[in-house]
């Protein structure tokens, strides 16, 4: 089975169609690079997967569990829509880490959250010893797990820095750890090296190469040709909000059949 | 009077405007975020009603809106000014909590207004950050927005707090005795001036603590963006 099945997605913004009708399904552990031409729509998909924008026509379904289908008029509710996005994660173009907290207190402050949320169940449940009990323990497991994620984005020596302190690619590896932490089924990158400047591109590049994993789903947008053929296990192209082209990397970047994706291509290996 | 009498009598009358200060920021500082959400509400009536409220109060002198809100109740109602009791010296306690409310209300729209800059100035990345990670609305706004907003009107809002200081002195004019009143009296009684001249520098005394206090905080929050 797979594990994320995207089906026949549509999205408008007023009468703009920026989506029209975009299927895939990816497996346990695949890569998925998403290229394209600024303006095909795939911010606009990445934002559907994570909920932050609902699609008009369509359904979404991870491991068989269908999320949102637009033919169901009934609207999720908020804490539907929370759960749902727990299965993904994302990594904005622009990074958005929290000004205000550290290295560490960015990674680790959405579990901590949710960690609260089960204290206050467990202590309803099982009384307030137990739920102390419960929280010290997860709580060191949080910080752990964190520590480990920021070690594995190369940045254990600036745990107790702020963001501001780091660097552009510094600061999308600490997003990408922190979108780890919260061990999303599938994590999506949104053009994660566009904001940086070109020398900085490789570390972040090189930290996402390092997640892929049997047990790991990503889908990136990416304008990094090279990076999207060596780790993608497949490549979709998409012009004007549809997928013009899909296939492996050999397929798409060796022998693209529509003359839209060959002259992208052009363009794209020449600058 | 001796200069030191006059000194612990002014200084009597400078303990009234502390507590109307102190009091009016305790009340003003969290209303003023209840009217900047009313502000900045999807639900249309409810945003041009509060915004009108804060356009009126920001238009008009706070010397108007205290005498409205001491006298226009009784007048409305046809009964004499209360007598609650004496209080702080000399004043009625109905006086001070008259100018309190008619403070408080003022401060609070100037406040909102700081607050709905503050808070639109936060990008909507910030807010699509907290969300993507599995965080309730109320967990995004309290965890991730409302220090960054803080931070943002620290300054604005230390420059509000600092006037509020000096604009104490115009409950006076509905018969609170602080410290202007106070110096005003000794005038008229003992027909000594100078005691009016003498309480600018218990504002500038109090005005300058604040500034301090101020810089640490902000010192504090430079560490971050
Ligand atoms: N919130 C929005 N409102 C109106 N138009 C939008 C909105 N978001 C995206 N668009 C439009 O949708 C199109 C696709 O945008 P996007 O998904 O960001 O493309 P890409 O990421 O491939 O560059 C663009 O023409 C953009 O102007
Ligand atoms: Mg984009």
């Amino acid at each position: 089975m797979s594990i994320l099945e995207v089906n026949n997605i549509c999205k408008s913004f007023g009468s703009t169609e920026v989506l029209r009708g975009i299927s895939f399904s990816l497996e346990k552990g695949e890569v998925l690079a998403i290229i394209g031409s600024s303006g095909s729509g795939k911010t606009t998909l990445l934002r559907c997967l994570n909920f932050l924008e609902t699609p008009d026509v369509g359904s979404i379904t991870v491991n068989g569990e269908t999320l949102i289908n637009a033919a169901d008029k009934s609207t999720l509710s908020e804490s539907q829509i929370r759960r749902n996005r727990l299965h993904f994660g994302l990594v904005f173009q622009s990074f958005n880490l929290f000004p205000q907290y550290t290295v560490r207190q960015n990674v680790t402050l959405a579990p901590r959250l949710m960690l609260d949320e089960q204290v206050r169940a467990v202590k309803k449940e099982s009384g307030r010893a137990q739920a102390q009990k419960f929280r010290a323990e997860r709580e060191a497991e949080i910080y752990k797990h964190a520590d480990e994620l920021i070690e594995r984005v190369g940045l254990t020596a600036k745990v107790d820095a702020y963001p501001c302190e780091l660097s552009g690619g510094q600061q999308q590896r600490v997003a990408i750890a922190r979108a780890l932490a919260m061990t999303p089924d599938i994590l999506c990158f949104d053009e994660p090296t566009s904001a940086l400047d070109p020398e900085l591109t490789g570390e972040v590049l090189a930290v996402i190469r390092g997640l892929k994993s049997s047990d790991s789903t990503m889908i990136v947008v990416t304008h990094e040709m090279e990076f999207a053929r060596g780790v993608a296990d497949r490549v979709i192209f998409m012009a004007d909000g549809v997928i013009e082209e899909m296939g492996t990397p050999e397929e798409i970047f060796e022998h693209p059949k529509s003359p839209v994706l060959s002259a992208f291509l052009n363009k794209a290996l020449d600058i | 009077m001796s200069f030191w009498e006059i000194t612990f009598y002014l200084a009597q009358g400078f303990g009234v405007t502390l507590l109307l200060f102190v009091l009016t920021l305790l009340f003003a500082l969290p209303l003023g975020l209840v009217f900047a959400f009313g502000a900045m509400t999807k639900f249309k009536p409810l945003r041009w009603l509060t915004r009108g409220f804060v356009y009126i109060i920001r238009g008009t002198p706070l010397l108007l809106q205290l005498m409205i809100v001491v006298y226009l109740p009784g007048l409305a109602f046809n009964y004499p000014l209360p007598k609650w009791g004496i209080f702080g010296g000399n004043t009625d306690a109905a006086y001070f909590f008259g100018a309190l409310v008619g403070f408080v209300i003022n401060y609070a729209c100037y406040f909102s207004e700081i607050y709905r800059g503050g808070i639109e100035n936060i990008p909507r990345g910030q807010y699509e950050a907290g969300q993507v990670l599995g965080m309730t609305r109320s967990q995004v706004f309290f965890k991730v927005i409302l220090k960054q907003v803080f931070k943002n009107v620290l300054a604005p809002i230390s420059n509000e707090v600092v006037t509020l200081v000096k604009d104490t002195a115009l409950a006076r004019s509905i018969s609170v005795l602080e410290i202007f009143f106070c110096a005003e009296q000794v005038l008229s009684r003992e027909m000594i001036i100078w005691p009016l001249f003498y309480t600018g520098a218990f504002y500038l005394i109090f005005n300058s603590l604040l500034t301090f206090l101020f810089g640490k905080m902000e010192k504090r929050m430079a560490r971050y963006r």
